[in-house]
């Protein structure tokens, strides 16, 4: 009974979705105010059905409702409950609906923190998101239907895949997704101004937090996932260029750019037109990753079970979508306006030269990933394109864009001054570059590689120190340096922690890709194995029972120097209804490396082959992308919105708005 | 007009993307083709699977059309083709030889036994290093090898009715002509 | 006080933990030991450089050095004995090459069917930069004709 209430209000849903839809958009455009009133319910309401079948999915599998196909086939009565729950988005069909939940929550979100939006733009936004959904619940319920019944019901589930019974799928989907649908916000935004022609810097002001929010659950989601195959997959890789890693890399990198040219069309009104193709890009490389991951075009390590017929309904939705908001665009850009004017050497030349450098990067990455499917679909062989690609193509990349991130910041909106620049770039180069030269000397093994890494990472860093000096030097402001400091404004900070967690990233790659060691050992028990100071002893391995698989059970005892460092316990499980064997890696995680002991077979007597690896600051990859999300959320909870949340609930939103602008001037001091 | 071409370009570069989608659609992209086609077969000398001290090599088949068929006794996907390559051994058409790959010779022997022998003699690959010359990847594969010598198709997988009439045989007979 | 200032102070302490935290863990690390286990260690170190670059045939998607599917196995094997027997890395994927095609490679070779994917990029960079460049100069030049004509008009505007 509970499944088909949810396949109900799955329907429901859809309905609900596409009434609105229609209703908004078409009331947006005649000006009926009764039939734009209905976007924030229909959004509301679509919301409530979403979630009402979702919790009916997840009654299923908490019950173990084997009677229902997608339960059965991705649950089983043993598993542990969390994963039972994580199972949900464990397939194909529950990792759609949890994508409809996070994007009927998203709409449920604009329809309440849009109070001072014109009501226009809120059904546009809201029609166009509620026509994305029907997209995607019809394509639930007519291909890939959560609901399905088993009859005969199964006796028990078939297992989720055990790679995934792990905390990284109870966390890492969800943020994924909320970023991968976030984007949608910023393109039923971009779609709304174009359909209204209405493209003050407002809009880009409405926007700019929502893009940004999506661009944080983005970077967190995709550091999960890196993460989770860091530590699961038992060798130690933290990133693969797959397909599906790509799928998720790709819209990330457009929407670095987009938020970076929104800044540019917010402050400035200038490139609105780039600001708007940005937005319809990020969203629509969202769904192309949808369509690479799920419709089987590309072989990849975790894609989900394929049926070309998915394939060919998303392929249609991504044609109707795409093409008809780039037909849009093809139609509306020429007539808008060029914006504020500026110099050819900018603040605004910079952040556009770092746009069309990271729109480049993307461009790279989605033509080495659909290399292979186009020249197949030429009948001109069959290639790989794989990381010694990547690796080529993009490090130089990085390497021109770490050079705009590290002087754009210094340069002035409209016009600056190139002596100027050239003075306050000057400083943290020189001092990067002798950081750079001198550190991995300290590390005994010179390499020229490991020099240009950090090179890249402690130009960053200084200059981000450099450039809030700066800031804190030309302050109008009255007070000590703290009262200074609290006087720029947190998108500055934002901005700038996000620019330092590339850094940490940088140097965590550099480190680990450089440093790392690897040994492939037998060992007998007290046998023992060292890396550095770091002296692995081998005690055995023992057999344990788990929920729903068996293991050996290794351990390990780490001395260093000498003294007791840590006792690792990787394990070999051998999961009992799929009969699939997985290795679970033993981590001691540190703030400058990890260690990491994964299980190889047993050998004779008692002996096992034991992989050991040694990873200088692998943890830095990660912890660099927290700085990132951290940036993000700063400047997100930037006065500049809050202000205009809150002096939109007065009366005077025109005034209170010019009011926040000047308070931003005083606060950005003399560089804005 | 000029003006308005790079504001259609995005469509334009989007539309040319979906006609590869779509027809990525409909090609399976774990197939991968044999750079062997149309080369000369690999050579080897391996002991027969019925008579250790007896070997074969592909040079013995030299001016002839044959198969070979890379098979093997834990190997699932074989039990499927099996029906249809003791058809082709009945029919007589073409000479079958097997390459039994990567197989303990005591079960694979009591394989042919247990569902019948289609080949003429099979020969053991025991290390698989046979196997690698020839490019072989999933087991069943099927090499048709002309009377020069010359590979010239390769059927991965099992074979099946449809691959058998319809590709196969029709090449086996014309390269008989030849 | 502020949580702005205490993060600045995070910046600067992680900057300097940053500089120290190389010295510290690198400088004992490479002090080389020996408790040699496998059979060659420099030896394995090659197959790993010369298997990181070839593709599983049999797995999703995955290089043969971190497969353990049996193919793998064996094709390590024959990276291993090739590289005993004086082969170079070239010879080695030219080797897999002849039998299995450019599949088996995660570099693709350059030949004229992937010339677009390995330059593709400089090309994209090359056609970006100049869009960038020419865009920003015919808009300023617009931007100057427009103010031309509507001088006190555009005045009031950058005022704002």
């Amino acid at each position: 009974m509970i499944p088909e209430i949810g396949h109900f209000a799955l329907i429901i849903a859809l309905c609900i979705a596409m009434t609105q839809g229609v209703l908004s958009i078409a009331g947006a455009a005649r000006d009926d105010h009764s039939w734009m009133a209905m976007s924030r319910p229909g959004a509301q309401a679509q919301f409530m059905f979403i979630a009402l079948a979702f919790a009916c999915l997840a009654y299923a599998f908490l019950n173990d409702d084997f009677s229902v196909t997608y339960v059965a086939t991705n649950s089983n009565s043993l598993m542990p409950v969390q994963y039972k729950f994580a199972g949900i988005w464990g397939g194909h069909e529950g990792s759609l609906l949890l994508w409809m939940l996070m994007l009927s929550g998203w709409g449920y979100a604009v329809s309440i923190f849009s109070k001072n939006l014109p009501l226009e733009m809120v059904s546009r936004v809201l029609g166009v998101m509620s026509l994305i959904s029907v997209g995607f619940i019809s394509f639930m319920i007519f291909t890939s239907n959560p609901f399905d019944r088993l009859l005969p019901a199964a006796v028990d589930g078939r297992d989720l895949n055990p790679l995934l019974q792990d905390f990284g799928l109870i966390i890492h989907p969800p943020m994924l997704y909320m970023g991968y649908v976030g984007f949608s916000v910023a393109f039923a935004f971009a779609i709304a101004a174009l359909l209204s022609g209405r493209f003050d810097s407002a809009w880009a002001r409405w926007s700019r937090p929502w893009t940004t929010v999506a661009w944080v659950f983005m970077t967190m989601g995709i550091a999960l996932g890196s993460w989770w195959a860091y530590y699961e997959l038992g060798w130690g890789g933290w990133w693969f260029w797959d397909p599906v890693e790509n799928a998720s890399f790709m819209p990330w990198l457009m929407g670095t750019a987009l938020i970076h040219s929104l800044a540019v069309t917010e402050k400035r009104g200038s490139f609105k037109n780039w600001t708007v193709l940005l937005a319809i890009f990020t969203f629509s490389l969202s769904l192309l990753g949808t369509f690479l991951v799920r419709s089987g075009v590309l072989t990849s390590v975790h894609a989900f079970a394929t049926d070309p017929e998915r394939g060919l309904f998303i392929l249609i939705f991504l044609l109707l979508v795409i093409g008809s908001s780039l037909a849009l665009f093809a139609w509306r850009a020429p007539r808008v306006g060029l914006g504020g004017e500026f110099k050819l050497v900018s603040r605004e030349t910079m952040l556009l030269t770092a746009n069309v450098i990271l729109v480049v990067a993307c461009g790279s990455v989605l033509l080495g990933t659909t290399y292979p499917l186009l020249l197949d679909g030429l009948g001109m062989g069959k290639i790989s394109v794989g990381p010694p690609y990547f690796n080529a193509v993009f490090v130089p990349l990085v390497m021109v864009l770490v050079v705009v991130m590290c002087i754009g910041p210094f340069a002035r909106w409209k016009q600056a001054n190139v002596a100027d620049l050239v003075k306050l770039v000057r400083v943290p180069l020189i001092a990067a570059a002798i950081c750079a030269l001198v550190v991995p000397f300290l590390a005994e093994e010179w390499k020229l590689l490991v020099s240009v890494g950090l090179f890249m990472a402690y130009w960053i860093m200084f200059s981000v120190i450099a450039n809030i000096w700066m800031r804190v030097s030309m302050s109008t402001r009255k007070g000590s340096v703290l009262d200074k400091l609290k006087g720029l404004p947190r998108s500055y900070y934002g901005h700038n922690l996000a620019h330092f967690g590339v850094a940490v990233t940088i140097i965590g790659i550099t480190c680990v890709s450089n440093y790392e060691s690897e040994q492939d050992v037998r060992m007998e028990i007290g046998d023992t194995i060292s890396i550095g100071p770091y002296v692995f002893r081998f005690d055995g391995a023992q057999e344990i029972q788990g929920p729903n698989y068996t293991a050996s059970q290794g351990q390990i005892y780490i001395t260093k120097n000498g003294k007791f460092e840590t006792i690792l316990r990787p394990e070999k499980r051998l999961y009992t209804v799929q009969r699939m064997p997985m290795t679970e890696a033993g981590i001691d995680t540190g703030l400058f490396r990890d260690l990491y002991v994964s299980l190889g077979e047993p050998l004779a007597a008692g002996a096992w082959s034991v992989r050991v690896y040694y990873k200088p600051f692998v943890d830095w990859i990660w912890g660099g992308a927290v700085f990132m999300a951290l940036g993000g959320l700063l400047a997100v909870t930037d006065r500049r919105y809050r202000l205009a949340r809150r002096e939109a609930e007065e009366p005077v939103v025109k005034k209170a708005s010019s009011e926040a602008d000047v308070d931003i001037k005083k606060g950005l001091g003399a560089t804005e | 007009m000029a003006r308005y071409i790079k504001f259609i370009l995005p469509l334009i570069i989007f539309g040319v993307m979906v006609a590869f989608l779509w027809r990525g659609l409909s090609l399976n992209p774990r197939e991968v083709p044999s750079p062997l086609i149309n080369k000369a077969a690999p050579s080897f000398k391996l002991s027969q699977l019925h008579d250790f001290q007896v070997s074969f090599t592909p040079e013995e088949m030299q001016g002839k059309v044959w198969l070979l068929n890379v098979w093997a006794s834990w190997c699932v996907a074989c039990r499927a083709e099996h029906p249809l390559l003791m058809d082709v051994a009945r029919r007589k058409e073409v000479p079958l030889y097997g390459l039994n790959y990567k197989d303990a010779p005591k079960d694979a022997k009591q394989w042919l036994q247990q569902h019948g022998n289609p080949y003429k003699l099979s020969v053991v690959d025991y290390d698989g290093r046979v196997g690698i010359d020839y490019g072989v990847y999933g087991v069943p594969e099927t090499f048709v090898i002309d009377k020069q010598g010359i590979i010239r198709h390769k059927v991965i997988g099992p074979v099946t009715r449809k691959s058998l009439s319809e590709d196969v045989m029709p090449l086996v007979r014309e390269l008989e002509k030849g | 006080m502020s949580r702005l200032y205490k993060s600045i102070v995070i910046f600067f302490i992680a900057m300097i933990i940053s500089l120290l935290g190389m010295v510290l863990v690198f400088a004992p690390v490479y002090a080389k030991q020996a408790t040699p286990m496998a059979e060659d260690p420099v030896l394995e170190e090659q197959v790993k450089a010369v298997s990181d670059e070839l593709r599983c045939l049999v797995c999703q998607n995955q290089t043969i050095a971190d497969s353990s599917a049996p193919l793998a196995v064996d094709l390590k094997t024959q990276v291993r004995e090739m590289l005993s027997a004086g082969k170079t890395k070239v010879e080695i994927l030219d080797y897999m090459v002849e039998r299995y095609g450019d599949f088996v490679r995660y570099r693709p070779p350059v030949k004229p069917t992937t010339m677009l994917l390995w330059f593709g990029p400089m090309l994209f960079l090359v056609i970006g930069g100049s869009f960038l460049f020419l865009s920003l100069k015919r808009r300023s030049k617009r931007i100057a004709s427009a103010s031309a004509s509507t001088l006190s008009e555009d005045e009031s505007k950058q005022d704002r």
